[in-house]
């Protein structure tokens, strides 16, 4: 088992949830995150005084699949997320050792 | 009645006490000279009494006054604002403030001359250019006992929301300066020939001042809501829709926010219809009845629209509910009883809810934030229904050569007043298409009218203001 953790362009989510939809990937974590890599910020100004934010808004998505399913899902949330312009973010791939289901202490696989 | 008392008790006073005390003197040059003194007393005691009505109605036109601006901030600005997506919430309530601020110097340099000054049946002239004349006195043909500047800035909060009102059909793609420099076309070359027609000395449109076709709007039904919703559906079919719509959701990021606007619209909606008694009379007592009748009969209107077809009363369709019902009573505020008010409401709840939900989502147009379905329908239904609800009893506002009242509405028996009114509203859509477009035009070829794309998802609170309306902070 895999888990993928995709950060991307909030604008995009909806697009990648569609991507992920279409090659039949239900289940997903979303949270609303802030952070940067190599993209630069932007400035606001508060009765003239100047902040600069570096913490961009962004999306992070979070999914636990069988190996054979990941390949797949990686394609389809690269797909989904490009612009091509700095900024789109990165998927982060990890093994995951156990699942379980709270409902019924269902373990492995069958659990996801 | 009041009137005659306090007349009668003057005569006792003036010419009943020095009469007993001075009779038995029976000089006949001190009689001459009471009879003198008597008259100057009773022209006193009339500039009194004139004065003190004077005094009662200013009293209430500058507290309407203030309650129309409050429609357009804080009422509009958190209406609107609570609907559109977090991070255009500033840059929406920013479209309503800004009216506040350009439209106010618009009014004083032209446009109120253009809607209240002399000139054709079409549109004023230039008399009051910079309000020249516009001053203490009062102009006895639109309110004789407030001063002309009383009425002049009352008016101006009208033409300040109406506006205001279409920003909500191009909510999330517009570009702030555009919007600017839309809204000062707009107001001078759509709102103040509007205003002139229905309301102004010699307009095509006035019922009381000599109109061809005598259109009852008593608030502005079609002044103000079906040219600004009118002016919004052309706005959303010009600019298309924002980024995504209707495929990725887009629900209002507050209804808390929306609420509390709503709330306040209704509240000022008393200003904008009993204000519109120019008075503070029995007219106006009528007038806030049938608003608040209106508003409450469209809230159940609307929810049970809602109820019956998604199973649920929604906050949001409950608040959506009342504006519908304020819109529509708008133009039949002063003519109707409370009764006929109810019906009105019922009726544009009903309708209007059918217009946002079903019609939009039937034709595609993405009216952001239903100007069109709220107001452009509910104004358009208000007035017609003002041509059969009409009463001569609540406002006898016709009358025939010999001075007799005759009657105001279908339901009198005055079949004709649906086709005036049928004429007003054509007049307000035909104008409101053909001035929107054109304005649309120059303003796209002079700045753009759209904002990019890549400001558009960034949202406008970042890319048209510099700021955000929720900064959000690590700290504790």
């Amino acid at each position: 088992m895999t888990k993928i953790e995709a950060i991307i362009r909030t604008s995009k989510l909806d697009a990648v949830k569609d991507a992920l939809h279409e090659i039949g990937i239900e289940g997903m974590t979303v949270l609303e995150v802030r952070g940067h890599g190599r993209q630069k910020g932007h400035t606001e100004f508060y009765r003239g005084q100047e902040y600069t934010v570096d913490l961009i808004p962004k999306t992070k998505l979070e999914l636990v699949l069988s190996d054979q399913f990941v390949e797949k899902a990686v394609q389809a949330i690269m797909g989904a997320a490009r612009t091509g312009k700095i900024g789109d973010g990165k998927v982060f791939l990890s093994k995951v050792d156990d699942v379980i289901r709270i409902r019924n202490e269902e373990r492995g696989e069958g659990a996801l | 009645m009041a009137k005659a008392a306090i007349l009668g008790l003057a005569i006792f006073l003036t010419a009943g006490v020095p009469q007993a005390l001075f009779a038995q003197a029976g000089a006949n040059s001190a009689a001459a000279q009471t009879a003198d003194a008597q008259g100057q007393r009773l022209l006193l005691l009339e500039q009194r009494v004139a004065d003190a009505k004077s005094s009662a109605d200013n009293a209430w036109m500058l507290t309407s006054a203030a309650l129309v601006l409050m429609m357009t901030g804080p009422g509009l600005a958190l209406f609107y604002g609570g609907l559109v997506r977090k991070k255009n919430v500033l840059a929406t309530m920013m479209q309503s403030f800004a009216m506040m601020a350009v439209i106010t110097i618009v009014w004083a340099v032209l446009g109120y001359s253009l809607a209240f000054g002399p000139g054709t049946n079409f549109i004023g002239g230039f008399h009051h250019l910079f309000l020249h004349g516009v001053g203490a006195q009062p102009d006895p043909d639109y309110a004789a006992t407030i001063p002309a500047q009383t009425f002049m800035i009352y008016q101006l909060m009208f033409a300040i929301i109406t506006p205001a009102l279409i920003t909500g059909a191009f909510a999330e793609r517009m570009k702030f300066s555009a919007m600017v420099l839309f809204m000062v076309l707009w107001s001078l070359l759509v709102y103040s020939p509007m205003a002139h027609m229905v309301w102004g000395k010699g307009g095509l449109l006035n019922a009381s001042l000599g109109g061809r076709f005598p259109t009852l709007d008593f608030a502005g039904g079609t002044v103000v809501h079906v040219t600004s919703g009118v002016s919004a559906l052309v706005c959303a079919l010009y600019m298309g829709r924002r980024i995504g719509y209707p495929k990725v959701p887009m629900p209002p990021h507050s209804v808390v926010l929306s609420f509390i606007g709503a709330c306040l619209l209704w509240v000022g909606w008393f200003g904008f219809n009993a204000g519109s008694a120019l008075g503070s009379g029995t007219l106006a007592t009528s007038a806030f009845v049938a608003t608040h009748f209106g508003a409450a009969a469209a809230v159940i209107g609307w929810c049970a629209a809602e109820w019956w077809r998604n199973g649920k009363p929604s906050a949001l369709g409950a608040i959506s509910g009342a504006v519908a019902g304020l819109v529509a009573i708008t133009p039949a505020a002063g003519f109707v009883g409370p009764m006929p008010a109810l019906a009105i409401g019922l009726v544009a709840g009903v309708f209007c809810y059918f217009m946002v939900a079903k019609a939009k989502a039937r034709f595609g147009y993405d009216d952001t934030l239903d100007a069109f379905g709220v107001h452009g329908a509910g104004g358009t239904i208000g007035a017609l229904l003002t041509g059969v609800f009409a009463s001569s009893a609540i406002n006898p506002i016709f009358k025939d050569s010999r001075g007799a009242v005759s009657p105001s509405g279908m339901i009198e028996g005055n079949l004709h007043q649906l086709v005036n009114q049928f004429v007003g509203v054509l007049i307000a859509w035909a104008l409101a298409i053909v001035g929107t477009l054109v304005i649309l035009k120059i303003v796209d070829v002079v700045v753009g009218l759209r904002v990019t794309e890549d400001q558009e998802i960034q949202g406008l609170d970042l890319s048209q203001h510099g700021e955000e309306g929720y900064y959000w902070e690590v700290s504790a």
